[in-house]
């Protein structure tokens, strides 16, 4: 076993645009769930939304990189207020179930072949880059050490992944330590009680499910920005990582998801390339290589239980401040 | 003894007599759950700084009355004035910045924020409250320190200063029914709607809660409550309304209103000289 190209592998996940979307994806679920007490089962909808804002505004109606980024942005706004204004008023686990079946239609949207010219249909969309690349500011070369090793694109990608996510921790930092924040927390509590002291809970729920899913949308757009959109990464499985993800670091916290995301996706890494070696290498030689991949799907599984029983707080979490238990 | 406000009414004390100077006045107030008929309130009066109990057996539609009063609940018919001011179809937010905010039978702590952060959830108008400014502490961190400050005065007189920092989920009942209490007077209220404040409290805090609910009054509030416990009642209330199926059938001055025989067909039944039998129908004499 090569050791050395295993950790080499999994080391290079720490810094990667599937992380930094996970990270962002999971701290727009902390203002929704964490903070606001909103079950949100349609992040994969937002992320979605943001990944094919960006695609389709430069494909189809030849937008700058920044304009599809923009268009992503402003179709979050909107999903979010479409879905918030029937289902706020509903109790939280009925919003789950309203939020999935939402996430659903809009990738089903992505996915029919009545608008093949725009979407690509089940092919997905790619070809996007040449507006983001002309942007670059680096200069063609190498850069980095070690496992983390970039050409100039890949540094420019993961430059404004990390941009983007380091301006939405300020800002949900903020946020969620201001009386606004409180206010969020109280309706997380009971929403009666803050209704009975004049707040206008629907108005705070509305602004957190869309600023929740703006972020969960910026995931989206770095998730998209490296190679391509494909409709079948934006399933339900998607919403459940990002969950586990959150709940990893704790979903209540601020830095909880960023600190999820990574080890979420270090994890999947260092499975991904040390299962298919211990089949080669004997210990699991009953699995074909194929279920050796699988199987980390279903390690995630068993993972998000055992996170959801022994710590609800997640990593990060206050013990006192469990989320499941009231 | 407390000191009572006497002579509130106008006339003779009979179910919807006019008040001298009332801060809540109702009329024709109709709330139906299916078939029954929870509230039909036709017309009724509430007298300003002073304490008035609202009493009568379960199901007398005592809590959908302040559902509906509060904005929690919608009526089918029906208006109600708090101040002068019309509040049919204002939503409760709302009702509670008008001045008029309730707490509920059960109690609603904000379990898992600390007290101090309960009670400082409770003022009004915070400029951090919203959005924009929530993102620029310069806003509001002079009025944060002054509702801080407010909310700790608060807490030193109902006694839960030494919890100020624990979340409130780890107080007893008592003390979250005092919580409660508390941050509703971070609003400065001018109508206080208590139900059943005395559930389940022990009787030592008994006695503090009834001190908060009169010095509520000597402080210019007025207070309308929920309750079961007779002697609270005959204790403090200075006017005693008396709801049975929906409907006001008594009203009047504690003593009074007791020895009523509407109030002891309420709280006994009509029939108390028949067998249960007869009265249910399973005998026939």
């Amino acid at each position: 076993m090569d050791w050395g190209f295993i950790l080499s592998n999994t080391a290079a996940q720490l810094l990667s645009p599937a992380t930094f979307a996970f990270a962002l994806a999971a701290m727009g679920l902390a203002l929704h769930f964490g903070f606001a007490g909103l079950l949100n089962f349609g992040v994969a909808g937002f992320m979605a939304i943001g990944a094919y804002g960006y695609a389709i505004s430069m494909l189809t109606f030849g937008l700058a990189w920044w304009g599809g980024l923009l268009v992503g942005i402003i179709g979050a706004v909107l999903f979010a207020i479409v879905l918030g204004i029937p289902t706020l008023r509903l109790r939280g686990d009925y919003l789950a179930i309203v939020t999935i079946a939402a996430a659903e239609i809009v990738r089903l949207l992505f996915l029919t072949t009545a608008f093949t010219e725009v979407t690509g249909s089940a092919d997905g969309l790619s070809g996007y880059h040449a507006s983001f690349r002309e942007s670059n500011p680096f200069a063609p070369g190498t850069y980095g050490f070690g496992p983390w090793q970039y050409n100039e694109i890949d540094l420019w990608v993961l430059t404004l992944g990390l941009a983007i996510l380091i301006i939405a921790t300020l800002f949900v930092w903020r946020i969620v330590k201001s009386p606004w924040g409180r206010v969020l927390k109280g309706i997380r509590e009971d929403e009666d009680a803050v209704r009975a002291l004049g707040k206008n809970v629907f108005a705070y729920k509305m602004q957190a499910l869309i600023i929740g899913g703006v972020i969960a949308a910026l995931g989206g757009f770095v998730y998209a920005l490296p190679s391509a959109v494909s409709p079948g990464v934006y399933v339900t499985s998607l919403t459940f990582f990002v969950w586990t993800a959150l709940l990893l670091g704790g979903a209540a916290t601020v830095f909880g998801p960023i600190l999820g995301a990574v080890i979420f996706w270090v994890l999947q890494a260092f499975l991904t390339n040390v299962l298919p070696e211990l089949v080669k290498a004997g210990p699991l030689d009953f699995l074909t290589s194929q279920q050796s991949s699988t199987i980390r799907f279903i390690l995630v599984g068993v993972g998000l239980m055992l996170i959801v029983i022994y710590r609800p707080q997640g990593i990060f979490g206050d013990k006192k401040e469990l989320t499941f238990v009231k | 003894m407390p000191n009572k406000s006497l002579d509130l009414h106008v006339g003779e004390a009979k179910p919807g007599c006019a008040k001298k100077d009332p801060i809540m006045i109702v009329d024709k107030l109709t709330k139906s759950f299916g078939g029954l008929k929870a509230v039909d309130v036709d017309h009724l009066e509430i007298p300003r700084n002073a304490i008035t109990a609202l009493i009568g057996p379960n199901g007398a539609g005592k809590t959908t009355l302040f559902n509906l009063l509060t904005g929690f609940d919608t009526g089918d018919t029906g208006t109600w004035l708090f101040n002068g001011k019309k509040l049919a179809g204002v939503p409760a937010f709302k009702v509670a910045q008008l001045g008029e905010v309730r707490t509920f039978q059960l109690t609603k702590a904000l379990s898992l924020l600390t007290v101090l952060e309960n009670m400082k959830l409770g003022a009004k108008n915070q400029k951090g409250e919203k959005l924009l400014p929530a993102l620029l502490p310069a806003i509001w961190k002079s009025q944060e320190k002054q509702v801080e400050e407010k909310a700790i005065e608060i807490l030193k007189k109902f006694k839960l200063y030494e919890k100020k920092d624990d979340f409130a989920a780890s107080l007893s009942g008592g003390q979250r029914k005092l919580l409660e209490m508390a941050r509703a007077l971070m609003i400065d209220p001018t109508l206080v709607m208590l139900d059943e404040p005395m559930a389940g409290v022990n009787p030592a805090l008994t006695e503090s809660l009834l001190e908060h609910i009169l010095n509520l009054k000597s402080s210019g509030m007025t207070v309308l409550f929920i309750e079961h416990d007779m002697h609270m009642v005959r204790h403090i209330a200075d006017w005693v309304v008396v709801m049975a199926e929906g409907k006001v059938v008594a009203e009047g001055e504690a003593h009074s209103v007791m020895k009523d025989q509407a109030v002891i067909d309420a709280y006994l039944g009509s029939h108390q000289e028949l067998d249960l039998g007869e009265v249910t129908g399973r005998v026939n004499k």
